[in-house]
């Protein structure tokens, strides 16, 4: 149980280290959400995941599970909560009127982003 | 065991360090805002690896819930208040004023 | 009806977090939870009547998660790897997704869905289209296939 608890949180906390690597590299603020929305989420959950089992691993009883089970409750929260918060983020950043980096060959969808933003107003 | 989770402490108020880059240098608001949510769920962990550390994790995992909440709030407050707002974009004053339409 | 199961969900959050079982705390509880529940019991549940056909959902939502949450996995792994090759090959780029869902709770979770899954954002949201952030042309064409918003629309009765 505790090996398992271990490997856990070591992948949790890979996942953070990549999320925060691709907030330093990425070119705009539309990448960095997409790094930072997913690899947030999952590393929390498996770190806290791998934190419950540890919990447990000592011996069975009321007040461990008790503990446990709100560790749960906390990843749940986390779970809904960032990929909301990573929405407002998002929306606000369309309705500013904040250009997406794009490469070249993709510039089709840049122009019926700025035709969707003249719309919208 | 206990220097198994100080190490993972260390290791995540390092990434936090990291993150900090982004949240002082960042180009737009939005970007600082980024980093203050990544911070705050890294936060949340770190509290509950210090309750493990202490033995005390039945009392610190309401805190890291509270900062968990708090985090989720404060996030969703500084997007709307920056909705809609021409001084996300840096060097938006500077068009707006000399007339450019940008 | 719906009193009665916003109460009961309120209660067993009361004893989840107070972790205390004596007479004073749990009382104390009811008393909370009944205020509660009398002021805010139209937020919960919007409809008066429960029928069969919510618990059928319900059920159908927990088959959905452990296929949600290997989608997550992958999409880190996806993104994980996008990140630590040196040469970045990212394409980022905005699509419009037409959707035929029509109740709020089958676009939440759609929209949640998407956020969590490989490479693409929610942007935002008007009715019948969503625009969404690709990070690469691959997870693109993977979401244009529309194979979650079938599962989404199985999930809450849209077929």
């Amino acid at each position: 149980m505790k090996i398992l608890a271990i490997i856990f949180i070591i992948s949790g906390v890979f996942f953070f280290f990549t999320a925060t690597l691709g907030l330093l590299r990425f070119p705009d603020f539309y990448s960095r959400m997409q790094a930072t929305g997913k690899g947030d989420t999952l590393g929390a959950f498996l770190s806290l995941t791998g934190l419950a089992l540890y919990n447990l691993a000592d011996g069975f009883s009321l007040s461990a599970a008790l503990v446990s089970i709100k560790i749960m409750l906390i990843a749940v929260v986390i779970f809904i909560a960032n990929p909301t918060a990573t929405h407002a983020i998002t929306r606000a950043g369309i309705d500013c009127g904040v250009e997406p980096w794009t490469k070249e060959e993709f510039g089709v969808q840049s122009s019926e982003f700025g035709a969707k933003k003249e719309e919208s107003r | 065991m206990e220097s198994f989770f100080l190490g993972i402490s260390l290791s995540l108020c390092f990434l936090v360090l990291l993150s900090l880059y982004r949240g002082i240098f960042g180009p737009t608001v939005l970007d600082r805002i980024i980093s203050v949510s990544v911070i705050g769920t890294k936060t949340t962990v770190i509290l509950l690896l210090i309750g493990f550390i202490y033995k005390r994790a039945d009392m610190f995992v309401d805190i890291s819930l509270a900062y968990a909440l708090l985090n989720f709030i404060v996030t969703i407050a500084a997007a709307k208040f920056f909705h809609t707002r021409k001084s996300i974009i840096p060097g938006a004053k500077y068009y707006k004023e000399r007339g450019i339409d940008k | 009806m719906r009193y009665i199961v916003t109460f009961i969900i309120l209660f067993l959050n009361w004893v989840i977090w107070s972790g205390m079982f004596d007479a004073f705390h749990l009382s104390l509880g009811i008393i909370s939870c009944a205020i509660v529940t009398y002021t805010t019991h139209d937020i919960l549940f919007t409809r008066e009547k429960f029928s069969y056909k919510q618990i059928i959902e319900v059920w159908r939502f927990i088959k959905y998660i452990p296929w949600l949450l290997w989608q997550i996995i992958l999409s880190n792994i996806h993104v994980a790897g996008l990140v630590l090759n040196p040469k970045m090959p990212i394409e980022p780029h905005m699509i419009r997704v037409k959707t035929r869902l029509k109740k709020d709770i089958s676009i939440v979770t759609y929209a949640n869905s998407i956020i969590l899954t490989p490479g693409t954002i929610t942007a935002d949201i008007t009715d019948g289209e969503f625009l969404v952030h690709c990070i690469s042309k691959k997870v693109a064409d993977d979401l244009l296939t529309g194979d979650m918003e079938n599962r989404v629309a199985h999930i809450f009765m849209e077929d």
